[in-house]
């Protein structure tokens, strides 16, 4: 077995009264793709924001690479290899979809010049982006946003994609495509985190899921062993989605 | 301008479109601001003293302006309390001439050092603070300051100090060298924030302006930007208080300590165009016509001022530069690609 990337082991995080993540543990190994599912308001979020460094735990342990960064802020961990998206898309809305792009290519990677524009390009080119290049982030429409928060996350030069709800909104026609680029990032080496509510792609990509509710891990394992876990099934997926899903049944 | 050369990509995917980084108007831009120094480096020569008095006066209003833009408009950091840097700077200028002997125009630039030297040990205890309450307390700061300044009487104490260092120098001279100083210090002020707003470090601020918390997640190290920037801008606002009292050969607490600096800032700023370099120096220039046209007014030109102040950020809220929406950019400081389809 190879030894993980990511290892967060025994997270706490309390708001006040509030016990949001509660002895949360995972690891994932290097180019491995992980799927969070959960209620809303399990935790989810907050999980990222602990792992790329937005927040710090008030209990446990973040260790990336071996080396604990439970200490370190989100800078320093980006440019450590953590990439992340925001579920409510954070543009730099002032500045062109391209500088957005290249902000993350220059102080994620260390990249200056020609190689921060190339990256900062590449980025642009995966996510779809590259026709609006010059329009102010700020002037985006939701998916547009959406977009460029992959591009950002993808230009930082990351080992670690923490992706937070980017399929929601897409057409059922352009699912197909993100399952790709992800896809793409593990052959690339790149390992993902991914919380998504758009369950059939999250299980066309994924090795192992891990179903979170109230802050607790409800279960975690083989995709689709946990959507198959009553108590999984109770909580979070009721009937939404069943066994002759194709997408599902069509995954290896 | 600068233009990055369109590599191949490793995917071969296409190229990288030609990365620009200004237009023809930075080019008119560059050459009206060289023919405007040439005509006011050459002004000294035609006009009056007191009209260089007044005009060293708006030199010092473009300097804050631009500095304390470059705080909040860049940096997110709406500070109140810059006229503890004006006052550093400006008794620095007094303590340095006088007592301890420096050349008084040496003593200008090291008197901005002193408040770089100053500015950055107060910054890790003002960025314990954010918001409306890094605003109040970055005024707290300066009022700390000015009653320190007030025990020390090598500089008067309470009353304040002249500067008779320039008392060698014929009044004519002197004041054309200080009217020149202070033009210099104006323009490295402005193209220096140019520069910089051009560089790496500009990028990150403006990152940071639009979302500090995506441009941490990002890789941007917040702090130490915004620290670098607090440090530059109370040595800028050192400039410019060190410029004052050249011009007028006095300094007192209550005066160069003054919470009418911090209001002053920002009415130059919010007029001209908060985000923007072009916006603080017109902001600069209104502000100055306003105080002298509206000289004979007396309180009434508070009055007044305070209508322009309504007036614009009702009718043009992003300044009176803003009303060129973006297409005019004399000092460019984005990217743009030439998108081939």
């Amino acid at each position: 077995m190879t030894a993980p990337l990511l290892e967060v082991t025994g997270v706490g995080k309390r708001f006040g009264r509030l016990t949001v993540l509660d002895d949360v543990s995972l690891s994932v190994a290097p180019g491995e793709a992980f799927g969070i599912v959960g209620p809303n308001g399990a935790g989810k979020s907050t999980l990222l924001n602990v792992v790329n460094g937005v927040l710090s735990p008030d209990a446990g342990t973040v260790r990336l690479d071996g080396a604990d960064v439970t200490r370190s802020g989100a800078a320093a961990r980006c440019r450590a290899g953590i990439g992340r998206s925001y579920q409510v898309p954070r543009p730099f809305g002032g500045m062109t979809v391209f500088e957005n792009a290249l902000v993350a290519a220059s102080f994620g990677t260390g990249a200056r010049g020609r190689a921060a524009a190339e990256g900062a390009w590449r980025a642009l080119e995966t996510a779809g982006l590259t026709g609006v290049a010059d329009t102010p982030a700020g002037a985006l429409r939701l998916l547009d946003r959406k977009r460029l928060e992959l591009a950002r996350a993808l230009a930082t030069g990351p080992r670690l994609v923490l992706l937070d709800e980017i399929a929601g909104g897409l057409t059922e026609a352009e699912v197909p495509a993100l399952v790709e680029t992800v896809r793409d990032l593990g052959r690339q080496g790149v390992a993902v985190v991914w919380i998504e509510h758009v369950v059939h792609a999250l299980v066309a990509v994924v090795t192992r899921l891990m179903c979170l509710t109230y802050g607790r891990v409800l279960a975690v394992g083989e995709p689709r062993a946990v959507l198959a876990d009553p108590q999984v099934v109770e909580v979070y997926l009721g009937s939404t989605i069943g066994t002759d899903d194709p997408v599902v049944e069509g995954t290896p | 301008m600068t233009q990055l050369d369109a590599p191949r990509t490793a995917a071969g995917t296409g190229s990288v479109p030609r990365v620009r980084r200004g237009g023809r108007a930075a080019w008119a831009g560059g050459a009206g601001l060289v023919a405007v120094v040439a005509v006011l480096g050459y002004l000294p020569y035609l006009v009056s003293r007191g009209t260089q008095v007044d005009l060293v006066g708006l030199f010092a209003l473009v300097v804050l302006g631009t500095m304390w833009n470059l705080l909040a408009g860049y940096g997110g950091m709406v500070s109140i309390g810059q006229q503890a840097y004006i006052g550093i700077g400006g008794y620095g200028l007094v303590y340095l001439a006088e007592t301890v002997g420096v050349d008084p125009f040496l003593s200008v630039p090291v008197a901005a050092l002193v408040c770089a030297l100053v500015a950055w040990p107060t910054s890790y205890l003002a960025f314990r603070l954010s918001g409306g309450y890094f605003a109040i307390g970055t005024w707290v700061i300066a009022e700390v300051v000015r009653l320190l300044v007030t025990q020390v009487d090598a500089v008067g104490a309470g009353s304040g100090a002249s500067l008779t260092a320039f008392s060698g120098i014929e009044p004519l001279y002197r004041i054309a060298f200080v009217y020149w100083m202070s033009l210099g210090i104006a323009v490295v002020v402005v193209v220096g924030v140019y520069l910089l707003m051009r560089s790496r470090l500009g990028l990150a601020l403006t990152a940071i302006r639009d979302d500090p918390t995506a441009a941490s997640s990002a890789g941007v190290r917040v702090t130490r930007a915004k620290r670098l920037v607090y440090v530059v801008a109370a040595a800028g606002c050192g400039l410019a208080g060190a410029m004052i009292v050249a011009n007028t050969l006095r300094v007192q607490p209550g005066s160069i300590f003054s919470v009418d600096y911090a209001a002053i800032m920002v009415f130059v700023v919010v007029i001209g165009g908060i985000g923007t370099i072009e916006g603080p120096v017109l902001g600069a220039l209104v502000f100055y016509l306003l105080q002298d046209s509206l000289a004979d007014l007396g309180n009434w030109y508070l009055v007044v001022v305070g209508g322009v102040a309504i007036a614009v950020t009702l009718l043009a809220p992003r300044g009176l530069w803003g009303l060129t929406r973006g297409r005019v950019e004399l000092f460019p400081t984005g990217y743009r690609v030439a998108v081939r389809r």
